[in-house]
């Protein structure tokens, strides 16, 4: 369609963008979006190719897992089978569980994310589009490296929960512990990444006019969930760290015996694990939302309700961690406060199941695919929700506890409230990128084989484990009553996968994706991301004034097309989108982002290959990929942060400048949710701190063998230097930039001051005797170092940086958000390098006896 | 609702007649009969609500017009998404911490008390015995009917679970923790038990068998702990003098001779037990002999190493020994 044909210009005035748009505008448009061809795709960040690639590769991982759960049903089928050795099926089951979380459920979200976002706010890309793509390609190398551990039979078998002892270094000497560990810790840091870039897109790259009562539900959702991994991932991150310094270097975190302890890595792991499940779930409700009103051609019902619901299980949802451990024998009081709240939370689900009940009954659902598979994920989520009443009562749950009731349950959850979604989804939303949508005879097939299939799996679960079955076990004698059940879910298992089998049939012969010709708006849905879709996102971007801006304004189709709103070309000459403010989505600047590039795709594999080798104990090798991947970083950021261009006519006479820093640029919001991460991480070690000197006070030192008061001061002097330091520059930046070179040596020095403090501290300790092998509080001790010197070390590296920059002209007064982010950084790690010192040292003087 | 409820105890029954020797819904002890009667009131009510969904959902979809307008207004979200969970939930909740009350929240003065180590894979049992002396045991638990006892649950090396479903709840057994849990067996019976935690790789075989006797034959059977049957026949002789030969005693203990390992199952009264390694394989002689000279044949994961050493014939009369314990 070309701008000519389709308006009569009376139908256009009023708009932003005067119409027909100038020769050669979308031209040009397209030029700077079109991909690198042939292998040098690799190079690419737009989010719709990234965004291909990672669901491919998220399902890739689903297979995987899938096939792995069907080795644990043959071997399950007959009582005292020897199909697989006890061995395999430890390492089997639990690479199971740990890809199906850690490399399908939170990937494929984020995947679906990276795709449809900024399809559905009516943004060209998101906001760090370059980060996007690193994530992705260090969840690739590393996901991929970590599954083939199985063929070497060295991949971990201490479960997905990986509870100590069993998976230290006394029960567990083998690499395979260190594979989980390092492999999901850093599988864990590209699903933050993920986070930070949909946290930003969402609250910044809105079309504008989409406040956020206009938001689609999925947005919400992925806002929540990407809120949520933010406060959640950094608990099990800090477990993970705290448990492979126990492997390497024997600091003893979890060991009774030396005043650790085996539930500190319980509690961390489930003050992650529990939020987890519904940072699965919400995403796939969101798709849920989107889904029902578009079938049943109705607005949704209760969308505040449903907002309100969303949010209500992100908060809940970390304050019940411990009904995962209501039979490790803690106190009944706290047994009663996290049953009360585990059952809370189903509060918050049940206005979600009506809510879509009432825009079911608001409008006439037509029976395609995408609404069986949703009205298949009511029923499976629904009973997979009331057995999850039944475990949050802790009498109940003392007998359900890591029996196949539970098994039945979290599937009933996680299969029905993730998948069925997902594949719904799938259906839903393949023809917005597929010249074919999927077929609707293959998709009925493929429905009925897997809702049928995993009922007949799951269903008779919940007796196997009420009448005695374990979890975890490779075989079970006969005569237990058990051979039945088992082997009827075996068969479920594979009409299973039958019919995700047909699934694929449907996928490789229908499906092909492209970023020009869709097959477009085939069910009549009413939002954004059913606009005309290319790889920029829209022609140009519309003002929204509602929430089914396809459905009030039919004719928004072609006027986008057409080019008759905001931006419809390229202003800068380069990739670029409209910055809108966090609330009311008012246009504020536009952003200019990055292209293609070799940088962030080294820096994801040398990152990769500093934690796979570090595994291995190829220290050196791991030393160079670290090495490698700061250099790949450097020159990668190197790029960003262009030079303001002046103001940009974006149409309808709104003028915007071209940069922003301060509270406006998308980056320092990047910042500050990083800064949260760091924050959640340090208070989760401030739990474990406090967590084992309840447990094991005896440990710690007594009053004669405190550090004296003195120590304390020179460190404190050193981070006083520093923040004077980092003060002193940017009051030169600030007065107009002139002296750079100054600039540029003051934060090197306040940047080595800050290192400096640290690095007195723990020698301190270390001239003190103390050594982190002998307790688990001198072992808490050095691993405040640890975390301290990560921050510590990030900012040398960022002032470094920044020092580069200035020296080579590229931060002044007004291009200044490299200093920005470095001086935020900065001022959190003084922050928490003095917390950490008043801990450390105040801590224990006041307790001691 | 009757028929719904008919149906549900219905299957529930066909169910029970097939196992009942380690089923959370074949109670025979009180703690695991007030949960088992939880768990049908759970099933009952979720079956309601889990109808009241579906029957909502059918009318949504294809329902008349009159009842899909009152499901359409946001009133009717309020009432069954908000206030319907919300009421049903506190009293549950309710419930649930009464029975609680019962369970955990209340320590008390035991009749009876047997120490329970988890071990990779294998229980280590610990009566008190008559004269206070502490009785060693390992995998077969003897408790007095009608009488709660406390058991003490530690761990030795990884996080175990101990858990009898027809007796009661689980438990774990952590590293530096010890907890407690009370089970009364209300009728005589061999009532099954397994590890409930995952703790490696012989996880699947550590099973554990409680019997539950008559106060008298109980009292009668811990008497006689301290005098272990002497080696009666050559046979018999020749396999105790075999055992303690082969170095058997740096990990087992026999009471009234020199073995006396405690890093192993103590072998006292072996032969009056009805499985071997942990519940995992009948108690036989021909057994016991494989189970000596390959352990990790018959249980994959244990922690024994192999005598293969041994001649056909000296297994034999070390299982022939250990049979003869009782």
């Amino acid at each position: 369609m070309t701008a000519s044909d389709s308006h009569a210009p009376d139908e256009a005035a009023g708009l932003p963008s005067a119409l027909p748009r100038p020769e050669g505008e979308r031209e040009r448009l397209e030029a700077v979006w079109r991909s690198p061809r042939g292998w040098r795709v690799i190079t690419e960040v737009n989010n719709t190719v990234i965004g291909y690639f990672y669901i491919a590769t998220a399902f890739l991982f689903f297979l995987l897992a899938g096939i792995l759960g069907l080795l644990i049903r043959l071997q399950l089928a007959v009582p005292g089978n020897d199909f697989l050795s006890p061995q395999t099926y430890n390492q089997i089951f639990t690479m199971h569980g740990t890809v199906m979380m850690f490399l399908f459920a939170v990937p494929a979200v984020e995947a679906v994310g990276i795709l449809l976002l900024p399809q559905m706010l009516g943004a060209r890309d998101l906001p760090f589009p370059r980060l996007g793509a690193f994530a992705f390609w260090a969840y690739f190398v590393g996901g991929l490296v970590f599954f083939c551990t199985l063929f070497f039979g060295t991949a971990p078998d201490g479960g997905w929960f990986m509870y100590p002892p069993l998976t230290g270094e006394r029960f567990s000497p083998g690499i395979g512990a260190d594979w989980w560990l390092l492999g999901i810790g850093f599988i864990e840091i590209s699903a933050i990444a993920g986070a930070i870039e949909i946290i930003v897109g969402v609250l910044r790259t809105r079309a504008p006019g989409m406040t956020l009562t206009k938001m689609p539900i999925f947005a919400w959702t992925l806002l929540i969930f990407a809120g949520m991994i933010v406060f959640a991932f950094p608990a099990v991150i800090l477990a993970t760290i705290l448990l492979e310094l126990e492997r390497a270097f024997g600091w003893p975190f979890f060991i009774a015996e030396k005043g650790g302890d085996p539930l500190l890595w319980q509690h961390l792991f489930w003050f992650f694990g529990h939020p987890e499940v519904y940072i699965i779930f919400l995403p796939a409700a969101g798709m849920v939302s989107m889904i029902v009103p578009t079938m049943a051609r109705v607005p949704l019902v209760g969308y505040r309700l449903i907002v309100v619901a969303l949010i209500a299980v992100g908060f809940f949802s970390f304050g019940l961690w411990v009904h995962h451990m209501f039979t490790t024998g803690i106190p009944a009081r706290s047994l009663g406060f996290f049953s009360a709240a585990s059952m809370a939370v189903a509060i918050p689900s049940g206005i979600q199941v009506f809510a879509w009940i009432a825009t079911i009954a608001a409008g006439r659902l037509r029976i395609t695919v995408p609404s069986l598979f949703v009205i298949g994920f009511l029923i499976i989520f629904t009973l997979g929700g009331l057995t999850g009443v039944m475990v949050a009562m802790v009498p109940f749950d003392r007998q359900a506890h890591d029996s196949y009731f539970v098994v039945a349950h979290l599937h009933y959850v996680l299969f029905g409230g993730m998948v069925f979604p997902l594949f719904a989804a799938i259906y839903y939303w393949a023809p917005a990128f597929s010249r074919r949508p999927l077929s609707e005879r293959l998709g009925r097939w493929s429905f009925g084989l897997i809702f049928l299939g995993f009922n007949i799996a799951f269903l008779p679960m919940h007796v196997t484990g009420l009448i005695g079955m374990p979890r975890r076990v490779y075989t079970y004698p006969a005569g237990m009553g058990w051979e039945t059940l088992n082997l009827v879910s075996t068969l479920g298992a594979f009409m299973l996968a039958a019919g995700i089998l047909v699934f694929l049939v449907d996928v490789i012969s229908n499906i092909r994706l492209t970023t020009a010709e869709p097959a477009g708006n085939v069910w009549d849905a009413g939002s954004l991301e059913w606009l005309p879709n290319h790889a920029f996102g829209t022609r140009s971007i519309p003002r929204i004034d509602s929430r089914e801006p396809l459905w009030d304004r039919p004719s928004l189709v072609r006027e986008v097309e057409a080019g008759a709103h905001y931006l419809p070309r390229t202003a800068t000459g380069g990739r670029e989108t409209i910055v809108t403010s966090p609330v009311e989505a008012e246009p504020q600047y536009v952003m200019r982002l990055t292209g293609p590039g070799y940088a962030h795709f080294a820096a994801a594999v040398f990152t990769a290959g500093f934690f796979l080798l570090l595994t291995v104990k190829a220290v050196v090798l791991a030393g160079l990929c670290g090495i490698g991947a700061i250099v790949a970083i450097m020159r990668w950021m190197w790029e960003c942060d262009q030079a303001p261009v002046g103001e940009i006519d974006i149409g309808g006479g709104v003028r915007l400048p071209s940069y922003a820093s301060g509270s406006m640029s998308h980056s320092w919001w990047a910042m500050v949710v990083l800064m949260l991460v760091a924050a959640a991480l340090y208070l989760s070690y401030l739990f474990g701190y406090l967590y084992l000197w309840t447990v094991a006070p005896q440990v710690w030192p007594g009053r004669e063998q405190l550090s004296a008061l003195p120590a304390l001061l020179v460190p404190m002097v050193l981070l006083i230097v520093s923040g004077l330091l980092l003060e002193a520059s940017r009051r030169l930046l600030d007065g107009g930039g002139g002296r750079r070179g100054i600039i540029a040596v003051l934060l090197l020095l306040g940047a080595i001051a800050l290192v400096g403090a640290l690095g007195v501290d723990i020698l301190q300790h270390w001239r003190a005797g103390l050594r982190p092998q002998t307790s688990g509080y001198a072992a808490m001790v050095y691993a405040n170092a640890a975390l301290q010197a990560q921050i510590a070390g990030a900012v040398l590296l960022s002032a470094g940086f920044a020092a580069a920059r200035l020296a080579t002209g590229r931060v002044d007064r007004i291009r200044r958000v490299v200093f920005d982010n470095l001086a935020l950084l900065w001022a959190y790690s003084l922050g928490q390098a003095a917390f950490g010192l008043a801990l450390t040292h105040g801590f224990p003087r006041l307790v001691a006896t | 609702m009757k028929v719904l409820r008919a149906l549900v105890l219905g299957t529930g029954l066909l169910m029970l007649t097939a196992c009942q020797r380690q089923s959370a819904l074949a109670p025979a002890g009180e703690e695991a009969a007030r949960v088992a009667l939880l768990s049908w009131i759970l099933f009952a009510g979720a079956a309601v609500i889990f109808a009241v969904v579906l029957v909502a959902l059918g009318f949504a979809i294809a329902g008349p017009e009159r009842i899909r307008r009152w499901l359409r207004a946001e009133a009717a979200i309020r009432l069954w998404g908000i206030a319907f969970p919300a009421v049903t939930l506190a009293v549950l909740l309710g419930y649930g911490l009464w029975l609680m009350r019962e369970t955990v929240a209340n320590p008390r003065q035991p009749e009876m008390r047997v120490e329970v180590t988890g071990e990779q894979f294998w229980w280590r049992v610990t009566y008190d015995g008559p004269a206070g002396k502490p009785v060693a045991e390992a995998n077969e638990i003897r408790i007095p009917v009608g009488v709660e006892v406390e058991f003490v649950l530690r761990s030795a090396d990884v996080i175990h679970s101990f858990w009898v479903p027809s007796l009661g709840g689980k438990l774990d057994m952590i590293p530096g923790r010890t907890n407690r849990m009370w089970l009364k067996a209300e009728r005589p019976g061999i009532y099954r038990g397994q590890c409930a935690e995952y703790c490696g790789t012989a996880h699947a075989q550590m099973a554990l068998e409680i019997v539950a006797m008559p106060q008298p034959e109980f009292d009668a059977w811990l008497a006689a702990a301290d005098s272990p049957p002497a080696p009666a026949g050559e046979a018999v002789e020749r396999g105790a003098a075999l055992f303690l030969a082969s170095g058997c005693g740096a990990c087992h203990a026999v009471r009234g001779t020199p073995a006396a390992g405690a890093i192993g199952p103590d072998l006292s009264r072996m032969g009056g037990r009805r499985f071997l390694a942990a519940a995992t394989v009948p108690n036989t002689t021909e057994n016991l002999a494989r189970f000596i000279v390959e352990p990790a044949a018959l249980k994959p994961g244990s922690l024994m190493p192999p005598f293969a050493i041994l001649s056909g014939e000296e297994r034999q009369a070390i299982a022939n020994y250990l049979a003869s314990l009782k």
